[in-house]
Protein backbone atom coordinates (compact mmCIF):
# COMPACT_ATOMS: atom_id res chain seq x y z
CA UNK A 1 0.00 0.00 0.00
CA UNK A 2 2.89 2.34 0.78
CA UNK A 3 4.32 1.58 -2.64
CA UNK A 4 0.96 2.31 -4.24
CA UNK A 5 0.86 5.70 -2.51
CA UNK A 6 4.45 6.36 -3.58
CA UNK A 7 3.48 5.74 -7.21
CA UNK A 8 0.37 7.94 -6.95
CA UNK A 9 2.48 10.72 -5.43
CA UNK A 10 4.84 10.37 -8.39
CA UNK A 11 1.88 10.80 -10.77
CA UNK A 12 0.83 13.99 -9.00
CA UNK A 13 4.40 15.31 -8.98
CA UNK A 14 4.80 14.63 -12.70
CA UNK A 15 1.47 16.34 -13.39
CA UNK A 16 2.61 19.34 -11.37
CA UNK A 17 5.91 19.59 -13.26
CA UNK A 18 4.43 18.88 -16.68
CA UNK A 19 1.55 21.36 -16.44
CA UNK A 20 -0.99 18.55 -16.16
CA UNK A 21 -2.65 20.22 -13.19
CA UNK A 22 -2.84 23.80 -14.40
CA UNK A 23 -3.55 23.31 -18.09
CA UNK A 24 -7.03 21.76 -17.69
CA UNK A 25 -7.95 24.28 -14.98
CA UNK A 26 -6.88 27.25 -17.08
CA UNK A 27 -8.72 25.88 -20.12
CA UNK A 28 -11.84 25.34 -18.03
CA UNK A 29 -11.75 28.83 -16.56
CA UNK A 30 -11.00 30.33 -19.97
CA UNK A 31 -14.23 28.81 -21.34
CA UNK A 32 -16.16 30.18 -18.38
CA UNK A 33 -14.65 33.63 -18.95
CA UNK A 34 -15.20 33.72 -22.70
CA UNK A 35 -18.72 32.33 -22.77
CA UNK A 36 -20.42 35.50 -21.42
CA UNK A 37 -18.65 37.53 -24.13
CA UNK A 38 -20.42 35.61 -26.90
CA UNK A 39 -23.85 35.51 -25.30
CA UNK A 40 -23.91 39.06 -23.98
CA UNK A 41 -24.79 40.05 -20.43
CA UNK A 42 -28.12 38.22 -20.40
CA UNK A 43 -28.29 36.87 -16.85
CA UNK A 44 -31.21 34.55 -17.41
CA UNK A 45 -29.64 33.00 -20.51
CA UNK A 46 -26.31 32.49 -18.76
CA UNK A 47 -27.97 30.86 -15.78
CA UNK A 48 -29.83 28.50 -18.10
CA UNK A 49 -26.99 27.52 -20.44
CA UNK A 50 -23.86 28.09 -18.32
CA UNK A 51 -24.00 24.71 -16.59
CA UNK A 52 -24.07 22.89 -19.91
CA UNK A 53 -21.08 24.84 -21.18
CA UNK A 54 -19.13 23.89 -18.05
CA UNK A 55 -19.97 20.22 -18.67
CA UNK A 56 -18.56 20.47 -22.20
CA UNK A 57 -15.47 22.30 -20.90
CA UNK A 58 -14.88 19.62 -18.25
CA UNK A 59 -15.19 16.90 -20.87
CA UNK A 60 -12.77 18.55 -23.28
CA UNK A 61 -10.25 19.43 -20.60
CA UNK A 62 -10.05 15.68 -19.88
CA UNK A 63 -8.12 15.39 -23.12
CA UNK A 64 -5.39 17.85 -22.25
CA UNK A 65 -3.20 15.53 -20.13
CA UNK A 66 -3.75 12.48 -22.37
CA UNK A 67 -0.44 12.66 -24.21
CA UNK A 68 1.74 12.67 -21.12
CA UNK A 69 -0.02 10.02 -19.02
CA UNK A 70 1.35 6.81 -20.56
CA UNK A 71 3.77 7.58 -23.38
CA UNK A 72 6.68 9.04 -21.33
CA UNK A 73 6.56 6.09 -18.93
CA UNK A 74 6.54 3.61 -21.79
CA UNK A 75 9.45 5.30 -23.56
CA UNK A 76 11.59 5.64 -20.45
CA UNK A 77 11.03 2.01 -19.47
CA UNK A 78 9.17 2.77 -16.22
CA UNK A 79 6.23 0.57 -17.27
CA UNK A 80 8.61 -2.32 -18.08
CA UNK A 81 10.34 -2.00 -14.73
CA UNK A 82 7.01 -2.00 -12.87
CA UNK A 83 5.88 -5.08 -14.82
CA UNK A 84 9.10 -6.89 -13.92
CA UNK A 85 8.46 -6.10 -10.25
CA UNK A 86 5.10 -7.84 -10.49
CA UNK A 87 2.82 -4.82 -10.95
CA UNK A 88 0.03 -5.89 -13.29
CA UNK A 89 -1.03 -3.60 -16.12
CA UNK A 90 -4.43 -3.19 -14.46
CA UNK A 91 -2.84 -2.07 -11.20
CA UNK A 92 -0.65 0.41 -13.07
CA UNK A 93 -3.83 1.74 -14.70
CA UNK A 94 -5.43 2.13 -11.26
CA UNK A 95 -2.37 4.09 -10.08
CA UNK A 96 -2.69 6.39 -13.08
CA UNK A 97 -6.44 6.87 -12.56
CA UNK A 98 -6.07 7.65 -8.86
CA UNK A 99 -3.29 10.06 -9.78
CA UNK A 100 -5.68 11.76 -12.21
CA UNK A 101 -8.29 12.08 -9.45
CA UNK A 102 -5.87 14.21 -7.46
CA UNK A 103 -4.16 15.98 -10.34
CA UNK A 104 -7.23 16.59 -12.51
CA UNK A 105 -10.59 15.90 -10.84
CA UNK A 106 -10.13 17.76 -7.56
CA UNK A 107 -8.55 20.90 -9.11
CA UNK A 108 -11.39 20.98 -11.65
CA UNK A 109 -14.03 20.73 -8.91
CA UNK A 110 -12.43 23.66 -7.12
CA UNK A 111 -12.26 25.60 -10.39
CA UNK A 112 -15.97 24.94 -10.90
CA UNK A 113 -16.77 27.18 -7.94
CA UNK A 114 -14.86 30.03 -9.57
CA UNK A 115 -16.25 29.26 -13.03
CA UNK A 116 -19.84 29.28 -11.86
CA UNK A 117 -19.27 32.67 -10.24
CA UNK A 118 -17.88 33.97 -13.54
CA UNK A 119 -20.95 32.76 -15.42
CA UNK A 120 -23.36 33.68 -12.65
CA UNK A 121 -24.95 30.31 -11.98
CA UNK A 122 -27.53 30.30 -9.20
CA UNK A 123 -26.45 28.61 -5.95
CA UNK A 124 -28.76 25.62 -6.38
CA UNK A 125 -27.43 24.91 -9.88
CA UNK A 126 -23.87 25.13 -8.63
CA UNK A 127 -24.60 22.48 -6.02
CA UNK A 128 -26.12 20.14 -8.61
CA UNK A 129 -23.22 20.81 -10.95
CA UNK A 130 -20.64 19.99 -8.27
CA UNK A 131 -22.38 16.74 -7.31
CA UNK A 132 -22.72 15.75 -10.96
CA UNK A 133 -19.07 16.51 -11.73
CA UNK A 134 -17.97 14.65 -8.60
CA UNK A 135 -19.62 11.54 -10.07
CA UNK A 136 -18.40 12.14 -13.60
CA UNK A 137 -14.78 13.12 -13.06
CA UNK A 138 -13.56 9.68 -11.87
CA UNK A 139 -15.10 8.21 -15.01
CA UNK A 140 -13.49 10.90 -17.16
CA UNK A 141 -10.15 10.21 -15.44
CA UNK A 142 -10.56 6.53 -16.27
CA UNK A 143 -11.35 7.36 -19.89
CA UNK A 144 -8.33 9.67 -20.10
CA UNK A 145 -5.98 6.90 -18.91
CA UNK A 146 -7.59 4.34 -21.22
CA UNK A 147 -7.33 6.61 -24.23
CA UNK A 148 -3.78 7.52 -23.29
CA UNK A 149 -2.84 3.83 -23.16
CA UNK A 150 -4.60 3.13 -26.46
CA UNK A 151 -2.99 5.96 -28.38
CA UNK A 152 0.49 5.96 -26.79
CA UNK A 153 3.07 6.11 -29.54
CA UNK A 154 0.63 6.61 -32.41
CA UNK A 155 0.96 9.51 -34.81
CA UNK A 156 -1.62 12.19 -34.11
CA UNK A 157 -2.40 10.68 -30.72
CA UNK A 158 -4.12 13.79 -29.41
CA UNK A 159 -6.46 14.14 -32.40
CA UNK A 160 -7.29 10.45 -32.19
CA UNK A 161 -7.85 10.85 -28.45
CA UNK A 162 -10.52 13.45 -29.13
CA UNK A 163 -12.29 11.16 -31.57
CA UNK A 164 -12.22 8.32 -29.04
CA UNK A 165 -13.32 10.33 -26.03
CA UNK A 166 -16.37 12.02 -27.51
CA UNK A 167 -18.46 8.90 -28.22
CA UNK A 168 -17.40 7.27 -24.95
CA UNK A 169 -18.24 10.34 -22.91
CA UNK A 170 -21.59 11.15 -24.55
CA UNK A 171 -23.68 9.27 -21.93
CA UNK A 172 -21.94 11.21 -19.16
CA UNK A 173 -22.54 14.49 -20.95
CA UNK A 174 -26.22 13.77 -21.65
CA UNK A 175 -27.07 12.69 -18.11
CA UNK A 176 -24.80 15.34 -16.62
CA UNK A 177 -26.49 18.14 -18.53
CA UNK A 178 -29.83 16.51 -17.71
CA UNK A 179 -29.28 17.02 -13.99
CA UNK A 180 -29.23 20.77 -14.59
CA UNK A 181 -32.58 20.98 -16.39
CA UNK A 182 -35.69 22.27 -14.65
CA UNK A 183 -37.08 18.74 -14.61
CA UNK A 184 -34.07 16.59 -13.73
CA UNK A 185 -36.02 13.35 -13.19
CA UNK A 186 -33.67 10.43 -12.74
CA UNK A 187 -30.75 12.10 -14.49
CA UNK A 188 -28.54 12.08 -11.38
CA UNK A 189 -29.10 8.36 -10.76
CA UNK A 190 -28.42 7.56 -14.41
CA UNK A 191 -25.32 9.76 -14.35
CA UNK A 192 -24.03 8.03 -11.21
CA UNK A 193 -24.71 4.57 -12.64
CA UNK A 194 -22.99 5.34 -15.96
CA UNK A 195 -20.04 7.00 -14.27
CA UNK A 196 -19.52 4.14 -11.81
CA UNK A 197 -19.68 1.59 -14.63
CA UNK A 198 -17.15 3.49 -16.75
CA UNK A 199 -14.83 4.13 -13.81
CA UNK A 200 -14.96 0.47 -12.76
CA UNK A 201 -14.30 -0.88 -16.26
CA UNK A 202 -11.59 1.55 -17.29
CA UNK A 203 -8.68 -0.07 -15.35
CA UNK A 204 -9.32 -3.30 -17.26
CA UNK A 205 -9.60 -1.54 -20.61
CA UNK A 206 -6.49 0.52 -19.92
CA UNK A 207 -4.63 -2.56 -18.63
CA UNK A 208 -5.45 -4.48 -21.81
CA UNK A 209 -4.27 -1.52 -23.90
CA UNK A 210 -1.01 -1.36 -21.94
CA UNK A 211 -0.44 -5.07 -22.49
CA UNK A 212 -1.16 -4.84 -26.20
CA UNK A 213 1.17 -1.87 -26.53
CA UNK A 214 4.06 -3.75 -24.95
CA UNK A 215 4.27 -6.58 -27.45
CA UNK B 1 31.82 -5.11 -1.84
CA UNK B 2 28.30 -5.36 -0.62
CA UNK B 3 27.51 -7.89 2.03
CA UNK B 4 24.55 -9.76 0.62
CA UNK B 5 22.95 -12.97 1.67
CA UNK B 6 23.35 -15.95 -0.60
CA UNK B 7 20.87 -16.12 -3.45
CA UNK B 8 18.94 -19.25 -4.28
CA UNK B 9 18.42 -18.96 -7.97
CA UNK B 10 18.15 -20.93 -11.15
CA UNK B 11 17.04 -20.24 -14.69
CA UNK B 12 15.98 -22.92 -17.17
CA UNK B 13 14.91 -22.31 -20.74
CA UNK B 14 13.64 -25.25 -22.71
CA UNK B 15 13.04 -25.03 -26.45
CA UNK B 16 11.94 -21.42 -26.23
CA UNK B 17 10.59 -19.86 -29.40
CA UNK B 18 9.44 -16.29 -29.82
CA UNK B 19 7.27 -15.24 -32.70
CA UNK B 20 7.04 -11.57 -33.55
CA UNK B 21 5.90 -9.63 -36.56
CA UNK B 22 5.04 -12.75 -38.56
CA UNK B 23 8.37 -14.55 -38.10
CA UNK B 24 10.31 -16.45 -35.49
CA UNK B 25 12.79 -14.11 -33.85
CA UNK B 26 14.14 -16.90 -31.68
CA UNK B 27 13.77 -20.61 -31.99
CA UNK B 28 14.85 -23.64 -29.94
CA UNK B 29 16.71 -21.69 -27.27
CA UNK B 30 17.96 -23.83 -24.38
CA UNK B 31 19.71 -22.65 -21.27
CA UNK B 32 20.33 -24.09 -17.84
CA UNK B 33 21.90 -21.65 -15.42
CA UNK B 34 22.30 -22.33 -11.71
CA UNK B 35 23.70 -20.41 -8.76
CA UNK B 36 26.75 -18.34 -9.52
CA UNK B 37 26.58 -18.70 -13.30
CA UNK B 38 27.52 -15.87 -15.63
CA UNK B 39 26.07 -16.45 -19.08
CA UNK B 40 27.10 -14.60 -22.22
CA UNK B 41 24.23 -14.25 -24.71
CA UNK B 42 26.14 -13.66 -27.92
CA UNK B 43 24.96 -12.84 -31.37
CA UNK B 44 25.11 -10.23 -34.09
CA UNK B 45 22.93 -7.11 -34.15
CA UNK B 46 19.33 -8.09 -34.63
CA UNK B 47 19.83 -11.69 -33.58
CA UNK B 48 17.33 -11.36 -30.74
CA UNK B 49 19.49 -10.81 -27.66
CA UNK B 50 17.29 -8.06 -26.25
CA UNK B 51 14.15 -9.96 -27.19
CA UNK B 52 15.38 -12.99 -25.25
CA UNK B 53 16.11 -10.91 -22.15
CA UNK B 54 12.71 -9.22 -22.35
CA UNK B 55 11.03 -12.61 -22.69
CA UNK B 56 12.89 -13.95 -19.63
CA UNK B 57 11.83 -10.82 -17.73
CA UNK B 58 8.23 -11.70 -18.61
CA UNK B 59 7.65 -8.67 -20.82
CA UNK B 60 7.10 -10.65 -24.00
CA UNK B 61 4.89 -13.64 -24.65
CA UNK B 62 6.65 -16.88 -25.50
CA UNK B 63 5.31 -18.77 -28.49
CA UNK B 64 6.38 -22.22 -27.29
CA UNK B 65 8.74 -23.82 -24.82
CA UNK B 66 9.09 -23.22 -21.11
CA UNK B 67 10.87 -20.72 -18.89
CA UNK B 68 11.43 -21.76 -15.27
CA UNK B 69 12.79 -19.11 -12.95
CA UNK B 70 13.64 -19.40 -9.28
CA UNK B 71 14.54 -16.05 -7.80
CA UNK B 72 13.78 -12.45 -8.67
CA UNK B 73 14.71 -10.79 -11.93
CA UNK B 74 16.16 -7.36 -12.68
CA UNK B 75 16.58 -5.96 -16.19
CA UNK B 76 18.90 -3.22 -17.38
CA UNK B 77 18.36 -2.23 -20.99
CA UNK B 78 18.60 0.89 -23.12
CA UNK B 79 15.69 2.47 -21.22
CA UNK B 80 16.96 4.04 -18.05
CA UNK B 81 13.57 4.30 -16.28
CA UNK B 82 14.92 7.08 -14.07
CA UNK B 83 12.97 10.31 -13.81
CA UNK B 84 14.92 12.91 -15.76
CA UNK B 85 14.11 15.90 -13.52
CA UNK B 86 15.11 14.30 -10.23
CA UNK B 87 18.62 14.27 -8.77
CA UNK B 88 20.24 10.91 -9.44
CA UNK B 89 20.14 9.73 -5.82
CA UNK B 90 16.41 10.53 -5.51
CA UNK B 91 15.65 8.81 -8.82
CA UNK B 92 17.49 5.67 -7.70
CA UNK B 93 15.86 5.71 -4.28
CA UNK B 94 12.44 5.65 -5.94
CA UNK B 95 13.19 2.17 -7.31
CA UNK B 96 15.06 1.11 -4.18
CA UNK B 97 11.86 1.79 -2.23
CA UNK B 98 9.81 -0.34 -4.64
CA UNK B 99 12.43 -3.09 -4.35
CA UNK B 100 12.24 -3.10 -0.53
CA UNK B 101 15.82 -1.85 -0.40
CA UNK B 102 16.97 0.80 2.02
CA UNK B 103 18.44 4.19 1.01
CA UNK B 104 21.70 2.72 2.34
CA UNK B 105 21.53 -0.01 -0.33
CA UNK B 106 21.26 2.56 -3.07
CA UNK B 107 24.21 4.50 -1.63
CA UNK B 108 26.27 1.29 -1.61
CA UNK B 109 25.34 0.52 -5.20
CA UNK B 110 26.12 4.08 -6.31
CA UNK B 111 29.53 3.79 -4.68
CA UNK B 112 30.10 0.44 -6.42
CA UNK B 113 29.36 2.07 -9.78
CA UNK B 114 31.41 5.17 -8.86
CA UNK B 115 28.55 7.65 -9.37
CA UNK B 116 28.36 8.89 -5.78
CA UNK B 117 29.76 12.28 -6.86
CA UNK B 118 26.79 12.69 -9.24
CA UNK B 119 24.11 12.08 -6.62
CA UNK B 120 22.79 15.66 -6.72
CA UNK B 121 22.93 15.99 -10.51
CA UNK B 122 19.56 15.76 -12.30
CA UNK B 123 19.36 12.62 -14.41
CA UNK B 124 18.87 14.56 -17.65
CA UNK B 125 22.38 16.09 -17.39
CA UNK B 126 24.17 12.71 -17.23
CA UNK B 127 26.40 11.57 -20.07
CA UNK B 128 25.90 8.27 -21.92
CA UNK B 129 28.34 6.36 -19.75
CA UNK B 130 27.03 7.93 -16.56
CA UNK B 131 23.47 7.01 -17.51
CA UNK B 132 24.56 3.45 -18.16
CA UNK B 133 26.21 3.27 -14.73
CA UNK B 134 23.09 4.75 -13.12
CA UNK B 135 20.99 1.99 -14.70
CA UNK B 136 23.43 -0.62 -13.42
CA UNK B 137 23.35 0.92 -9.93
CA UNK B 138 19.57 0.41 -9.98
CA UNK B 139 20.17 -3.30 -10.66
CA UNK B 140 22.76 -3.55 -7.90
CA UNK B 141 20.41 -2.00 -5.34
CA UNK B 142 17.48 -4.18 -6.38
CA UNK B 143 18.84 -7.29 -4.59
CA UNK B 144 17.43 -9.37 -7.43
CA UNK B 145 19.06 -12.76 -7.81
CA UNK B 146 18.99 -12.88 -11.62
CA UNK B 147 20.50 -9.94 -13.49
CA UNK B 148 19.58 -9.44 -17.13
CA UNK B 149 22.05 -6.97 -18.58
CA UNK B 150 21.51 -5.82 -22.16
CA UNK B 151 24.77 -4.55 -23.69
CA UNK B 152 26.03 -3.38 -20.27
CA UNK B 153 29.50 -2.48 -21.60
CA UNK B 154 28.26 -0.03 -24.24
CA UNK B 155 29.47 3.45 -23.44
CA UNK B 156 31.53 2.42 -20.42
CA UNK B 157 35.18 3.45 -20.13
CA UNK B 158 37.77 0.97 -18.84
CA UNK B 159 37.48 2.11 -15.20
CA UNK B 160 33.68 1.72 -15.26
CA UNK B 161 34.02 -1.65 -16.98
CA UNK B 162 36.22 -2.79 -14.10
CA UNK B 163 33.57 -1.59 -11.61
CA UNK B 164 30.88 -3.53 -13.44
CA UNK B 165 33.04 -6.67 -13.65
CA UNK B 166 33.72 -6.49 -9.92
CA UNK B 167 29.99 -6.15 -9.24
CA UNK B 168 29.17 -9.15 -11.45
CA UNK B 169 31.85 -11.29 -9.76
CA UNK B 170 30.50 -10.31 -6.32
CA UNK B 171 26.97 -11.15 -7.46
CA UNK B 172 28.13 -14.49 -8.79
CA UNK B 173 30.01 -15.28 -5.57
CA UNK B 174 26.80 -14.57 -3.64
CA UNK B 175 25.02 -17.18 -5.76
CA UNK B 176 23.36 -14.86 -8.25
CA UNK B 177 22.98 -15.46 -11.97
CA UNK B 178 24.01 -12.87 -14.54
CA UNK B 179 22.95 -12.92 -18.19
CA UNK B 180 25.09 -10.64 -20.33
CA UNK B 181 23.77 -9.86 -23.77
CA UNK B 182 26.71 -8.45 -25.71
CA UNK B 183 27.91 -8.54 -29.29
CA UNK B 184 31.52 -8.36 -28.12
CA UNK B 185 33.27 -10.68 -25.74
CA UNK B 186 32.80 -9.51 -22.14
CA UNK B 187 35.92 -8.78 -20.15
CA UNK B 188 35.14 -11.29 -17.41
CA UNK B 189 35.16 -15.06 -17.45
CA UNK B 190 31.78 -16.46 -18.33
CA UNK B 191 30.69 -19.91 -17.26
CA UNK B 192 28.71 -20.58 -20.43
CA UNK B 193 27.49 -18.85 -23.53
CA UNK B 194 24.39 -19.03 -25.70
CA UNK B 195 24.84 -18.25 -29.37
CA UNK B 196 21.90 -16.77 -31.21
CA UNK B 197 21.76 -17.16 -34.98
CA UNK B 198 19.74 -14.99 -37.25
CA UNK B 199 16.69 -16.84 -38.45
CA UNK B 200 16.46 -15.13 -41.83
CA UNK B 201 14.65 -17.91 -43.60
CA UNK B 202 12.43 -19.17 -40.85
CA UNK B 203 8.75 -18.79 -41.52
Amino acid sequence: MKKFIQLVVREIRLAWIGGGIWLPVIFYLAVATLFPFVTGPDKALLARTGGGILWIAALLSTLLPVERLILPDRQSGVLDQLNIRGWSDELIAVVKIVGQLFAFAIPLLLATIIASALIGLPESKLQTLLIGLAFALPALSGLAVTISALTAGLNGASALGGLLLIPLAIPILIFGAGTLSDDPGNAMQLLAATAVAIAALSPFAAGAALRAGRN
Amino acid sequence: MTARQAHRSSLHLKNVAIFRGNRFVLNAINLAATQGDTVWIRGANGSGKSTLLRAIAGLLDIHSGTVDIIGTVALSDENLALESNLPLSKALQFWAFLDNATPQDSVVSMTAMDIMSLSEVPVRYLSTGQRKRAGLARILASKASIWLLDEPYNGLDSASTAHLDAAIVAHSNAGGITLLAAHQSPSINVSQSVVLDRLEHAA
